[in-house]
């Protein structure tokens, strides 16, 4: 009995030996005090992002990363500007406690891209007041001055899409393979069926909705389906939406139309054109406000009007002139007011 | 010869029948066998080019380095202490419970629904009402799994899985239908979002600027009521009963079928109560997402606390360090968060292993303790 | 609603079906022998995805689907001594040691995916092989004689799988060792061992359903490609019985309910999507529910065997 007790408190012994170790030189983070910055180069400029899925994902976290990285070549790179990411967030909790550790190391801006992270941004900024909070997509900043808050009109760009696809389609039926249907993937693809309708109210758009975000197998049958069923145009959104890319592909002749990133790499031939979530101007919007003292309170829209949207055709795709010039057509529309698409 | 001296190992004879050095070794067992998880963690840490000192120091400083890390610790702790306290009575009936997922989800549309519904209530009556609501609507999800076994004898993998999934588009219709925030709505950005829900509802702070909230406590004394619940009461003698020896519970007259789907009701009450929890103390509203995978983790908190109300509240304090803990590391070292989840499968895989030393250890002691009691 | 009746559209919801059924098939069948020798895997979906990733990294690499598919074969292997290590040697909590094998499986193929390849990338995967003679035969041969190997081969193993345990000493084993191991033991059987090629086959055919998702179905690989389906794998096991027969009924019935859903989404049947979705899964229920299919588990599942103990 005793021997068992020994073994047992040489075995505390060893483990609190293990744990005082590395914690020495372990700064505790104090998360009251508003961000000091820390004692880096004095000019870099640091941006830190939380996402909710991967930074590959080939859609909405992708974009903005991407859009991240072309801020910071053109600024000088990383010398110029540090980034840091925090990818996968998909819990709320976690994206939280992300945000704030960013703003307590000293970040400028912290961007929280994912909707679901309103609640948290709400809470944490008022204890950072030095900090300016990036929030998206939505439109709502809590009214607080160092919060912005940025959405993308994605159904402008479905719209140009639904205007392609519906000058394109030969057998007149065009699938739509959705996520679940709330958010800019409901925007996106209403914009798309008011595009379609405008140039031929008979046309079938059928949409399909896999209750999902990530599910890509039910994703890639679905985009099986609709072409089973004729359709010879498709679109959709989300992550997931590689697997109906894959499904074109192997089909070989199904047009894919594209939004949140240019996905023509996924389909060279097939992609017909992606609309583009380019965030790069309201970054460098951001960051001239916030070296000149402004650190939040507007809402940042990305549009066609303002670069924010971009449609991007895919030069693989060989589309004949008379249907770009529609496509060029409806997205001055848009721009100018002419065309107005309803969410 | 009654049921309780047949099956279960004589009592150890000691002051106040606490075992130091019993509780110490089922203790450090598990501890250590995370540990060597982690070191095969660093060696995946190397071949990444980083360097596990840096990597495990931002880890412990993410676990308890600060205020701000150790009440992050404990808002995750708790909803792994509501579900592992219904994995707990389920396991004590040999039922496992894989629904945890779809039962918080009830739990947290219960929460929503009601509160929105009664808004005009005062705190003092809508906050418990609906609390025991989204309690009751957790246990319907572990009911229906639960009734299917006893009477058609539908067993409860199957239907708890199947419910997992099931849940989860109930409550996208319901996102994106009527519980969608109107806001949303006029806004036209159509989030998968609730309204905010009532304040009054809304568990109260209990350090400023941090998200811990009173269900804390609720969790923690639930423990201590589940625990007299299971070992002072008949239904839970006959729960644990059901779940050491089937066969002799049922010569004993105990209807084994009743009780296992009880305590799939219990756990599924204790998942609900998981997701309204979740609903009216952190996140104030409902969001897509809210189970954050607690259905499993709560699981795994239950197995690190021994399957015991009372050992699973540090566990799911520990555990939820850890992961709040390895969030900290991939943000310093900006390792994928999949390296992360690659480790705690492992420290999972470890743990459950190490097991085995814990089970010889006892086996010693029973054989020792019978040699050593004279008459029996 | 009469569309829904249509040649064309039933012809293609059982095209689809077949197709579907594929990765659970493999899968289910594996976790057969698993848990007929008395070893319940949880972790089936974390395999999936390891041989799904193995697959197609392979695939991407070498051009080779073949080569895709033994490492697939092998990733399984791997991961199936891992568990029988923990499940039947150090005799662990099964259903807990499936779900840390399968956070396991999760994490890494990730992690992998993440740091070889990065972004997703689609392969050429197994095409369609029309079977002569029986792929001309008008809607029959297009429904089930026109698909690619790997499909071919999830059905061939039902038979195959049922001529094992029915009509082999080593199927007589598998059953022994789960139902009563004791007597099996004294009968000169090495429980333990049988346990471990059992969860080992078991793995390697969840490795295989992961590649027939990756390199014959879907044909690219993401982080969590399966979104669970190896949990819906170990449901139908329950489902058919513990005998590939009721398995096949189970898979089919899953998989032909889910394109069915599809197909009412496409056509534009007026109901709520999520119900839709929902569909397969309360079928499933309700078919076992009102199956009189009351095949009993094998008396030993889940219970680790220890010689000398009764």
């Amino acid at each position: 009995m005793k021997n068992r007790l020994v073994i047992v408190f040489v075995l505390i012994a060893l483990l609190a030996a293990a744990c005082s170790g590395p914690a020495a030189p372990a700064q505790p983070a104090a998360p009251a005090q508003p961000a000091a910055t820390q004692s880096v180069a004095a000019e870099k400029f640091r941006i830190a992002v939380v996402m909710p899925s991967a930074v590959t994902d080939m859609a909405f976290s992708q974009s903005m990363w991407s859009a991240l990285k072309a801020v910071q070549t053109k600024m000088g790179g990383e010398a110029a500007l540090e980034l840091k990411y925090s990818e996968g967030m998909f819990k709320v909790p976690d994206a939280a406690a992300a945000i704030r550790d960013y703003a307590s190391q000293g970040f400028d801006i912290v961007i929280a891209h994912g909707s679901q992270y309103g609640t948290s941004v709400q809470e944490i900024a008022p204890d950072f007041p030095d900090t300016t909070f990036a929030w998206g997509t939505d439109v709502n900043t809590f009214g607080l001055p160092n919060v912005y808050a940025y959405t993308a009109a994605a159904e402008e760009g479905g719209y140009v899409n639904g205007v392609l696809a519906a000058l394109l389609t030969k057998s007149k039926k065009i699938g739509v393979t959705g996520p679940v249907e709330v958010g800019d993937a409901k925007t996106y693809i209403d914009g798309f069926v008011q595009g379609v309708a405008a140039v031929d109210p008979n046309i079938n758009v059928s949409k399909t909705w896999t209750g999902s975000f990530s599910d890509v197998a039910l994703m890639t049958e679905a985009a099986k389906t609709h072409i089973a069923s004729g359709a010879d145009a498709l679109t959709g959104s989300s992550q997931s939406v590689v697997g109906s890319i894959g499904a074109a592909k192997d089909n070989g002749s199904v047009l894919w139309f594209g939004t949140q990133q240019d996905q023509a790499s996924l389909a060279p031939n097939l992609v017909v054109a992606s609309q583009q979530y380019d965030w790069r101007a309201m970054i460098e919007e951001m960051i001239k406000n916030h070296l000149s003292g402004k650190l939040g309170g507007d809402k940042f829209v990305l549009q066609l009007k303002n670069g924010g949207l971009q449609i991007i055709y895919n030069p693989g795709y060989s589309l004949p002139a008379d249907v770009k010039k529609a496509g060029d057509t409806a997205i001055e529309g848009i721009k100018s007011g002419s065309i107005t698409v309803n969410p | 010869m009654t049921i309780e001296t047949a099956v279960v190992p004589p009592r150890s004879p000691r002051r106040f029948n606490i075992d130091w050095a019993d509780i110490l070794f089922r203790i450090s067992v598990p501890i250590l066998a995370m540990l060597a998880a982690l070191l095969v963690g660093a060696v995946m840490l190397l071949l990444l080019d980083v360097n596990p000192f840096v990597a495990y120091a931002a880890l412990l400083e993410g676990a308890f380095g600060s205020v701000s890390s150790i009440t992050q610790s404990l808002v995750k702790a708790t909803p792994l202490l509501l579900v592992g306290l219904g994995i707990c009575i389920a396991f004590r009936a040999s039922v496992i419970n894989i629904g945890g997922e779809g039962q918080i989800i009830l739990g947290a549309l219960m929460a929503t629904w009601f509160s929105l519904q009664f808004r005009t209530w005062p705190g003092w009556l809508l906050l418990p009402a609906t609390i025991i609501m989204s309690f009751m609507a957790g246990a319907a999800w572990g009911f229906i799994p639960g009734i299917l076994k006893a009477r058609l004898r539908v067993n409860e993998i199957l239907t708890t899985i199947m419910m997992n999934f099931i849940a989860l588009q109930l409550m996208n219709l319901l996102l994106r239908g009527p519980l969608m925030d109107p806001e949303s709505v006029s806004a036209g950005t159509f989030l998968a979002k609730s309204e905010r829900l009532p304040e009054q509802v809304w568990l109260a702070r209990l350090i400023p600027q941090t998200l811990l909230h009173t269900g804390m406590i609720f969790a923690v004394v639930l423990a201590v009521v589940v625990f007299i619940f299971l070992w002072r009461t008949t239904i839970g003698y006959r729960i644990r009963a059901v779940g050491l020896n089937p066969h002799a519970a049922r010569y004993a007259g105990i209807k084994v079928p009743f009780y296992q789907a009880l305590s799939l009701t219990l756990a599924g009450g204790f998942a609900g109560l998981a997701g309204s929890v979740e609903v009216i103390g952190v996140h104030h509203r409902l969001l897509e997402g809210i189970t954050s995978g607690y259905g499993f983790s709560g699981i795994v908190a239950a197995l690190f606390g021994g399957l015991h109300p009372l050992g699973t509240i540090p566990a799911s304090y520990l555990f939820g360090s850890l992961l709040v803990g390895a969030d900290k590391m991939q943000r310093a070292v900006q390792v994928p968060s999949a390296l992360v989840d690659t480790i705690m499968g492992l420290v999972v895989l470890f743990v459950v292993g190490s097991a085995v030393l814990t089970r010889q250890w006892s086996a010693r002691r029973l054989a020792a303790a019978a040699k050593g009691q004279e008459v029996k | 609603m009469e569309e829904i009746f249509s040649t064309v559209v039933i012809v293609g919801i059982l095209t689809s079906a077949i197709r579907l059924a594929t990765p659970y098939l493999f899968a289910s069948i594996g976790e057969t022998f698993s848990q007929l020798s008395g070893v319940l895997n949880l972790g089936v979906d974390g395999i999936m995805l390891m041989g799904a990733f193995a697959a197609f990294f392979v695939v991407l690499n070498t051009d080779n689907l073949w080569l895709g598919v033994l490492a697939a074969l092998i990733v399984g292997l791997l991961m199936g001594l891992l568990m029988s290590v923990i499940s039947v040697t150090l005799k662990a909590e099964q259903g807990i040691s499936g779900i840390g094998l399968y956070m396991f499986g999760l994490g890494l193929s990730s992690l992998l995916f993440k740091v070889t390849v990065g972004t997703v990338k689609t392969v050429e995967g197994f095409q369609p092989i029309k079977i002569p003679v029986l792929g001309d035969i008008p809607i029959i041969g297009e429904i089930f004689f026109n698909h690619n190997v790997m499909v071919y081969m999830a059905f061939l193993l039902v038979p195959l799988a049922w001529w094992v345990l029915e009509k082999t000493t080593w199927g007589l084993r598998i059953k022994a060792a789960g139902q009563n191991p004791a007597a099996a033991d004294s009968l000169g059987v090495n429980v333990n061992r049988v346990r471990y090629m059992s969860v080992c086959l078991g793995a390697m055919l969840a490795g295989l359903a992961g590649a027939s998702l990756s390199i014959a179905l879907v044909n690219l690989f993401q982080e969590n490609l399966t979104a669970g389906m190896g949990f819906i794998a170990v449901a139908l096991v329950y489902f058919g019985g513990w005998k590939p027969k009721g398995i096949l009924g189970g898979a089919l019935l899953f998989s032909t309910v889910s394109a069915f859903q599809l197909w009412v989404q496409v056509l534009g049947v007026n109901i709520p999507s999520d119900v839709a979705v929902m569909l397969p899964y309360l079928l499933t229920i309700v078919a076992l529910a009102f199956t009189m299919n009351r095949a009993q588990q094998p008396a030993s599942l889940n219970v680790p065997f220890q010689r000398g103990e009764s």
